[in-house]
């Protein structure tokens, strides 16, 4: 048997992983002074947002939410165990962790949200636009988590600016494809009414389209906001602080206690973002009914 | 109403798919819907339909699901671009306006009521009935009351800042059939407008709409599967079969000259009654005599046709009353005059009266009923026989 019918023959095998390194590198190189300028930027904004959660004092932080989660549930009991949760996160002694994940978390949603709604409403509105990038949105949400890792190191070494990359990139999808998805299935008679009554393409879109595609478009944010809350996790392995910072050196020293109790705060601190961020879809959705 | 045309389609034709000029060509040659989808793959939505809309008229269109009655409304506001033929608002062929006249037409001249009613569920009452006034920059306090007004006229006071959750299908609807008002448009399109309704609220809204314009003396093309509902609002009924038009007619001409056995079969599932009108089957009195006539020329005349009454009509053709034959005789036994003996106890009624309103006046006459016109001439007579025969 020859042996090019067992193995795949080496003259036919490329290497383009090399070639898209050194292209990456390059990049780096030649913009050094542009991504620089981005890094300071994005640094300057995530510790803007840090402060300004660090500014709020621990209670009334934990009173804050209670109020709002009891005003979104309708139940005093589902504020007091919000409450309990995150005076769980500060007894743990993790509470400024808590706020660097936050941070991180708040300004990749932010670029989601700047970045994702304006291109879902794009897609939604022009057919080849979508045929373009909706492939695209399927290989950014199934690639794997750890790949996107690389790239934002080499373009911004480690720290906090790649991991807003890496967690943009990989949170933005749900906004981008549920803004999309809102728009196009608002019941076809009611865009027909917008039209037919004269409405500009902006006008239709501003006040018939987006309000009525508002629940979908809450619940894309809901899902943008939990993707990001899992990623910040990940991105701890290229040197984000955080909650994620804290798992990850207990997990090198195989210390079980120390990586279950930011194990923990992660659990609570998402399990109260996604139910206040539900709570306004189904407010919304109300709303609309 | 007077007769100039506001609106009129040219040979219009909408086709979907890609072989357009094939299906044209099997189209042209007699092909129906079923056999060009076949060959080629393209729906003929609609195929060459013309028709004129007069100013201040109902025109129905009429026909089953797939007729391509909802693609032809869509077509009067672009909301749908016919495939070929032309489509002229006052004259002007509304495919060549561009962006800013295609909104001010809509925004002015001509609006929409749907059958699932498309309001904006994000927007209360008000707010929806404003829409169109809102989309051309109306100023606020004036939209508002203008808004108020349509909202009263609909009959939905007190309802301005409900949501649209809140309201039932008929209310819903009238929120529809205000916000199109609120434009004082000179055209109505309405797309089924009250299929969703049941049919004691259908009934109501049938008689709003007929309210409404004869206040407003909109123009109303009205698009219904229903042909009870057709006959009774449309001044002109359009039927339409596979995309194409089959016959454009008054209720009545309709009814008793239908084109073909499709109509015929249209107009057998309509309840008659509601459209037939007593001239349709009314008959000549056999046997008309003056009050001068002498009576022996009367007996002779009712000898002749054999009936044994005979209609009394003056110089002008008005209507007397009836007379017998037993009172002739006894006229001209005893040398009276004829008038001594005619009898004016007999019931009468108007040529458009609804064979459903004579059902009970002809049930209950001795004679058959004397039909007069507006000015009490005999045009006919109409027997308790005729009218349960026509049902």
């Amino acid at each position: 048997m020859k042996e090019y019918l067992l193995k795949f023959p080496e003259a036919w095998q490329f290497d383009v992983g090399s070639a898209i390194d050194d292209a990456v590198k390059a990049f780096s190189r030649n913009h050094r002074e542009a991504l620089t300028f981005i890094k300071r930027g994005i640094i300057t904004a995530i510790s803007g947002i840090n402060d300004l959660l660090a500014f709020i004092p621990w209670w009334v932080f934990i009173i804050a939410v209670a109020l709002i989660g009891w005003r979104v549930s309708g139940k005093k009991r589902v504020g007091l165990i919000y409450a309990a949760m995150l005076f769980f996160v500060g007894s743990s002694g993790l509470w400024d962790h808590m706020l660097e994940t936050l941070s991180i978390v708040t300004a990749s949603v932010i670029l989601s949200v700047v970045l994702g709604f304006p291109l879902g409403i794009v897609i939604a509105l022009n057919k080849r636009a979508g045929k373009i990038i909706r492939p695209i949105l399927d290989l950014m949400q199934t690639m794997p988590t750890f790949v996107y890792l690389v790239p934002a190191v080499i373009l911004f070494s480690t720290g906090k600016t790649p991991a807003l990359m890496a967690t943009t990139i990989y949170a933005i999808v749900p906004m981008i494809r549920l803004t999309s998805h809102g728009i196009t299935h608002v019941d076809e008679e009611v865009v027909e009414a917008a039209t037919a009554f004269g409405s500009t393409t902006i006008q239709a879109l501003v006040k018939v389209q987006i309000p009525q595609a508002l629940p979908t478009i809450m619940q894309g944010l809901n899902q943008t906001i939990m993707m990001a809350m899992s990623m910040v996790v990940t991105c701890s392995l290229i040197g984000a602080n955080g909650l994620g910072m804290e798992i990850l050196l207990a997990t090198n020293r195989t210390e079980m206690g120390r990586a279950l109790m930011p194990g923990i705060c992660i659990v609570f601190v998402a399990i109260i973002l996604d139910r206040l961020t539900q709570g306004l879809v189904d407010s919304q959705e109300a709303e609309s009914k | 109403m007077n007769n100039d045309i506001i609106i009129r389609a040219e040979k219009v034709s909408k086709l979907y798919g890609k072989n357009k000029k094939e299906a044209s060509e099997l189209l042209k040659n007699g092909a129906d819907k079923d056999t060009v989808y076949k060959k080629t793959g393209v729906t003929a939505a609609l195929w060459d339909v013309s028709f004129e809309v007069k100013r201040g008229e109902i025109f129905a269109i009429i026909g089953l699901s797939g007729s391509g009655k909802s693609t032809i409304i869509r077509c009067f506001n672009l909301l749908n671009k016919p495939t070929s033929g032309k489509i002229y608002y006052e004259e002007k062929d509304i495919a060549q306006f561009n962006k800013q006249e295609i909104l001010n037409y809509r925004r002015n001249k001509i609006s929409m009521v749907f059958q699932n009613f498309g309001l904006m569920s994000h927007r209360t009452v008000l707010e929806n009935i404003a829409y169109g006034l809102e989309v051309r920059n109306v100023p606020r306090a004036e939209r508002v009351q203008r808004a108020k007004e349509m909202t009263a006229m609909v009959g939905l006071e007190g309802w301005e800042d409900k949501p649209i959750s809140s309201l039932s299908g008929g209310m819903k609807q009238r929120v529809g059939l205000a916000r199109a008002l609120a434009n004082d448009p000179e055209v109505l399109l309405m797309d089924e407008p009250f299929s969703a309704l049941d049919p004691l609220v259908k009934r109501d809204m049938q008689f709003e709409l007929l309210s409404i314009q004869s206040k407003l003396e909109k123009t109303v093309i009205f698009i219904t599967h229903d042909i009870n509902e057709a006959f009774k609002l449309g001044d002109t009924v359009a039927i339409m079969r596979d995309g194409k038009i089959i016959q454009i007619d008054t209720p009545e001409n309709m009814s008793t000259h239908p084109a073909d056995d499709y109509v015929r079969q249209f107009i057998d599932s309509a309840d008659k009654t509601q459209v037939l009108s007593v001239k349709h089957v009314m008959v000549p009195p056999a046997c008309l005599v003056k009050p001068k006539d002498m009576p022996s020329h009367a007996i002779r005349e009712m000898a002749n046709n054999d009936v044994s009454t005979a209609y009394v009509v003056n110089e002008k053709m008005q209507f007397l009353g009836i007379v017998s034959i037993d009172d002739a005789i006894r006229a001209r036994d005893e040398n009276l005059p004829l008038p001594t003996f005619i009898n004016t106890d007999v019931l009468t009624c108007h040529e458009d009266t609804l064979i459903s309103d004579v059902l009970s006046l002809a049930a209950k006459s001795r004679y058959p009923l004397a039909v007069l016109d507006n000015e009490k001439k005999l045009k006919g007579i109409i027997s308790k026989a005729a009218v349960l025969a026509s049902l």
